[in-house]
């Protein structure tokens, strides 16, 4: 049987440390049940935006800090 | 007898506001937290008339991702939405949420806020300073919370911000219109639109500070937490546009002493 080789890292996603085998942040938005296609959406690595065209390539480490936002009720 | 030509609405005729490269027909800003629901809330934006509404940018839930937000119930062709930088205490923090804003809605405007205390939610005028400076570097057109302060407006213009927003007492606090005498300090000093920010507690705190001569008002705590939030949302709609008119009519001095408004001569007796 043929093994598929997953690549386990520890991310730190909205605060919250998890495991993860998301490549890139497109990988990590859908494994976290996010439409990357959803507008309204920004996305921060280690405290620098990365742009939604950005989304399919950019890689995501071990110990990566990923912060996922959107607009809410505000004043 | 003299023709008597009846007098247009200045406040809804050619009376336009002009921030950045856009223009608004609407003085009055609302925010869109603390509603009892999103129906109110819509309710309420539509009965004040308008065109700019602040947001909010926060983390998803990610226990619950899908779940509709403002953005899904706001129709985006009739608003201008105003992202805000609230809850940031550091010029990074307030910086790095105006790019996330940028990004998530697709515009240049950011509402900067930086947050000096939790106590008073008054702005840190140094973080403040250096964030506009950096936004404004970075082609966002900043329009910045801010003191009640003539000189610190007086940097945030000439750092390029598209507006300056005094509040007018802390945010929620419903106070009013606490310091009016800076106001038309900084009315004088200040030639980018003055949007009072914070403070306007019912609708003659609006009008008050529209006769001020300020530019416009945002508000969102008076209406939201108003027993009827769609009635105060109307009543706010009136008292800016009230007040923009008694500014642009130009008010009378006052002065210690009476003076009769009926003719003096024919009166009996004399």
């Amino acid at each position: 049987m043929e093994q598929v080789q997953t690549i386990q890292k520890r991310l730190r996603v909205n605060g919250s440390w998890m495991e993860s085998s998301a490549a890139t942040v497109v990988e990590l938005l859908q494994s976290l049940g996010i439409d990357p296609s959803r507008r309204g959406i920004a996305v921060a690595v280690n405290d620098a935006v990365v742009l939604r065209s950005e989304w399919a390539t950019a890689p995501l480490h071990d110990g990566d800090r990923v912060e996922i936002l959107r607009a809410t009720q505000g004043g | 007898m003299a023709a008597v030509t009846p007098q247009t609405t200045v406040a809804t005729g050619e009376d336009l506001l002009r921030i950045g490269g856009r223009t608004f027909r609407s003085r009055l800003f609302v925010g869109t937290a603390r509603y009892p629901n999103l129906q109110v809330m819509l309710d309420a934006i539509e009965a004040s008339g308008a065109e700019v509404v602040t947001v909010a940018i926060r983390r998803i839930d990610l226990s619950d991702p899908s779940r509709q937000g403002v953005l899904d119930v706001l129709d985006r062709s009739k608003y201008t939405i105003l992202p805000n930088t609230a809850g940031c205490y550091t010029a990074k923090d307030a910086v790095l949420t105006a790019k996330l804003a940028r990004e998530a809605l697709e515009t240049d405007l950011i509402k900067l806020e930086v947050i000096g205390d939790d106590r008073t939610l008054f702005p840190d005028v140094e973080e403040l300073l250096r964030a506009a400076a950096e936004l404004v570097r970075d082609g966002f057109t900043v329009l910045p919370y801010t003191n009640d302060d003539p000189i610190t407006a007086q940097k945030l213009q000439d750092i390029g911000c598209a507006a300056v927003m005094p509040l007018g007492a802390p945010i929620g606090s419903g106070m009013g219109i606490r310091n009016p005498y800076n106001l038309m300090i900084m009315r004088e000093m200040i030639s980018v639109p003055l949007i009072v920010d914070a403070g306007v507690g019912t609708a003659s705190d609006a009008a008050i500070a529209m006769e001020l001569g300020c530019d416009g008002v945002l508000i969102n705590s008076a209406i939201a937490g108003a027993r009827h939030p769609v009635q105060m949302a109307r009543a706010m709609r009136l008292a800016v546009e009230a007040g923009r008119l008694a500014y642009l009519a130009g008010r009378i001095p006052r002065k210690l002493y009476a003076t009769a408004s009926s003719p003096m001569e024919g009166l009996l007796g004399t």
